[in-house]
């Protein structure tokens, strides 16, 4: 796994060539705002997919969702977004349209000591930081080796996949998995969706090297509105990578992307991804999975950067004998507020679940954990494990736990384990007693909490979270 | 003529708003083996503690020295990195952590060199031999399951790492079975060298099979009550801690260790 990464470091992204490259060009900051693209209304939502080219179906879409935000309220839980306005945003550049781009010297300097210190290459820095007009590399979204694409396997950029494979995206693009009214955000996203992942494994296809995009070349669109489509047929094995642990420094303040994956029988799907938006931002995505009968799920995620998260990754499981793994980090600094957690709804009958959720908080920030745990009647003979632990490291910062449990059958066996605490005093100073600084001790203390979900992950993205740990740590105040 | 590895003058020492050491003073030379006796609350943890610079063991009075440098203020990575080790009572673990990521980690802080990682892991290997510690330990988590006897040893496995100056063993030998107190008494004799010193914090005596003290104090409310050469082990371990003090020693009627060498005045070879 680790060498077929290394690959795609050495040979960066190809823009995909219907994507806006002028957003890179430098701009007066007050013309773009002025300018007539931002809110979300009708004109906008045709013009975007006008610009794609839109077969009628995908518009009658977008317009019905559009329809649906304007009607829904917003959430009434979880952290205060109403700084968030929805109005003041830019949906969608138009590729005739110069943006506000910024110049190297314009981002800011932690996040450039970031990139130093994590060792990214020189024009990665660039693409995550929103600079670089003329980053010229190849497109490892479409790198797909030959036996998978002779045995059918999709990997394709969700907008190209509308066009092309258009039977497919029309029976699974928000009809089962994630409807458009969900919520506020799922229906926004159906209007203003632009561009993602498209990934289509075939039956008894079993991918063995996993799936990537490090890092996200959406650049016109600051990869605030990413769809990403997955089905795994029946019997079939794969693995996706998404995301990238260096911090984003987007355009936009908020990311309302969307992830649907259909495992259906048999077939077996980790989704893995670390996020590390810049801290003006919102992120509310809205990933979630329907797992049939003898299914695998399995999400693990890290989530480090923006300034607030609403994210929780639902499985639902409804063939029998289907099982989802959800496995996440949440760590929240200075500014950052984290609602996180893990959604699973047991349908089928001996179904299996198991949350493990670790959360760090530090600064002042807030990481808490937002479950729900919900068997239906019928369900017999399902096994449920919630397990949320959270390490605040100061007086400063907090922790909440709000895991809901709704249990309709009694033949399923739950078992639920909170913790919220501190690093012990004696478990410092024994790691201080052999030499290690303060903050050398903390990391690495911190580095072992979250280690069993660490080591799920892919080589390259641990060794970089444990790296941004460090860092993070020597900003002790 | 060889600088004092530790000197202790007249320390109080307070823990939770109560005074523990009431005005302490001792001296820990390079070569020698030193032990801290003392019934129960006498004070000894609270010596260890101090020493290796626990916050929450504070100094009201009198200093610590290390080679001469006043380290009574110093934090605990300090003080290790100067060459001090405290082999802990009961010795922490740190869940995620592997035992051989931890000691490299250490290793580096204290000798102030990078170690390459194979020369580093043949010397963990060769110690953990000498030890009998399973070499799939290197990648379990510090201390996370491990018995009381496994978590000893542990301790002793860093202090054979980092090759520190002075070696404090906080009742090392308690809890471990026959061939674990021998391996660990082996290691603390490969431990004191002419420019090493090593103190035995001990309750139960069990170390002093393998190593003869050249200095006995004997703490008592928080004071040092008496000193002596090896003897004085002896005589406690007949008589308790009577004439020094009230209570005897749970193993009053213990019979002496029996010495490994014939002479029990000397350092074992």
């Amino acid at each position: 796994m680790a060498h077929a990464f290394d690959q795609n470091r050495k040979n960066p992204i190809k823009a995909f060539q219907n994507i806006d490259r002028s957003r890179f060009d430098e701009r007066n900051e007050e013309k773009a705002v002025k300018s007539s693209n931002l809110g979300v209304n009708e004109a906008v939502v045709r013009m975007i997919s006008s610009e794609k080219n839109e077969p009628q179906w995908m518009l009658e879409k977008r317009l019905e969702a559009l329809k649906v935000f304007e009607k829904t309220k917003m959430p009434k839980f979880g952290p205060d977004i109403s700084k968030l306005n929805l109005h003041e945003i830019c949906y969608y550049r138009r590729a005739d349209e110069v943006s506000n781009a910024k110049t190297w010297e314009e981002v800011p300097e932690d996040i450039k000591n970031t990139f130093e210190k994590l060792g990214i290459p020189e024009a990665e820095r660039k693409v995550l930081a929103g600079v670089g007009a003329q980053y010229e590399s190849e497109n490892v979204y479409h790198k797909l080796r030959q036996e998978w694409v002779e045995q059918g396997v999709i990997f394709e950029d969700m907008d190209v996949a509308v066009q092309k494979y258009p039977e497919l995206v029309k029976e699974y693009f928000m009809t089962k998995c994630v409807p458009i009214r969900d919520h506020k955000f799922a229906a926004l996203h159906g209007a203003v969706w632009s561009g993602g992942t498209f990934l289509y494994i075939p039956k008894g296809v079993n991918v063995t090297m996993p799936l990537q995009a490090y890092f996200r070349m959406n650049a016109s669109r600051g990869g605030q509105f990413e769809h990403t489509l997955i089905i795994a047929e029946e019997g079939s094995q794969a693995h996706y990578i998404e995301g990238c642990s260096a911090p984003q420094y987007g355009m936009s303040s908020l990311h309302a992307g969307c992830v649907e994956v259909f495992v259906k029988k048999g077939a077996r799907f980790r989704y893995s991804s670390v996020e590390n938006w810049s801290k003006n931002t919102y992120n509310l995505n809205t990933k979630r999975a329907i797992a049939d009968e003898d299914a695998i799920m399995e999400w693990v995620g890290g989530n480090l950067g923006s300034g607030v998260t609403m994210l929780y990754p639902c499985t639902i499981l409804k063939g029998n004998r289907s099982r989802a793994d959800h496995l996440s980090i949440a760590f929240a600094g200075e500014g950052q507020f984290q609602d996180t957690g893990a959604k699973v709804i047991h349908i089928g009958k001996e179904t299996k679940s198991k949350v493990l959720s670790k959360g760090i908080s530090k600064d002042g920030g807030h990481a808490n954990y937002r479950g729900l745990l919900r068997i239906f009647p019928q369900a017999e003979g399902s096994q449920a494990s919630v397990n949320c632990d959270n390490l605040i490291l100061d007086e400063r910062s907090f922790s909440c736990a709000d895991p809901i449990m709704e249990i309709h059958e009694d033949s399923a066996e739950v078992s639920h384990e909170a913790k919220i605490g501190s690093i012990s005093e004696d478990e410092l100073f024994y790691a201080m007693s052999r030499g290690l600084s303060e903050q050398e001790a903390t990391a690495m203390i911190v580095q072992g909490f979250i280690e069993p979900i660490v080591k799920e992950l892919p080589l390259e993205y641990a060794v970089e979270l444990n790296r941004l740990i460090e860092l993070e740590m020597e900003n002790v105040s | 003529m060889k600088k004092t590895l530790l000197q202790i003058e007249n320390l109080h020492v307070t823990v939770d708003d109560k005074e523990i050491l009431k005005g302490i003073s001792l001296q820990i030379e390079p070569g020698k083996i030193y032990a801290l006796m003392g019934p129960n609350g006498s004070g000894k943890s609270t010596m260890s503690y101090t020493i290796a610079g626990h916050p929450k063991y504070h100094v009201t009075k009198g200093k610590i020295l290390f080679e001469g440098k006043d380290i009574t203020d110093a934090k605990p990575d300090e003080r290790a990195q100067k060459g001090l080790f405290l082999s802990f009572q009961y010795p922490k673990s740190i869940p995620g952590v592997s035992v051989a990521n931890f000691l490299r980690a250490a290793y580096k802080a204290v000798k102030k060199q990078d170690i390459r990682v194979l020369d580093f892991q043949k010397k963990l290997r060769e110690k953990m031999e000498l030890l009998h510690i399973p070499r799939e330990f290197m990648e379990r988590s510090v201390n996370e399951g491990f018995s009381g006897g496994e978590k000893k040893k542990m301790e002793m496995l860093q202090a054979m790492m980092l090759e520190p100056k002075v070696i404090i063993m906080d009742e090392t030998d308690s809890g471990l079975d026959v061939d674990a107190l021998r391996v660990v008494g082996e290691s603390a004799k490969k431990l004191l060298t002419k420019d090493t010193a090593v103190v035995l914090i001990t309750h139960y005596f069990r170390i002093l099979e393998y190593l003869t003290p050249h200095v006995v104090y004997v703490l008592k409310d928080g004071n040092v009550v008496a000193s002596g050469g090896a003897p004085l082990a002896e005589q406690i371990e007949a008589n308790g801690f009577e004439g020094l003090g009230e209570e005897a020693p749970k193993l009053k009627n213990k019979t002496l260790p029996k010495k490994k060498s014939g002479n029990p005045f000397l350092v074992l070879d």
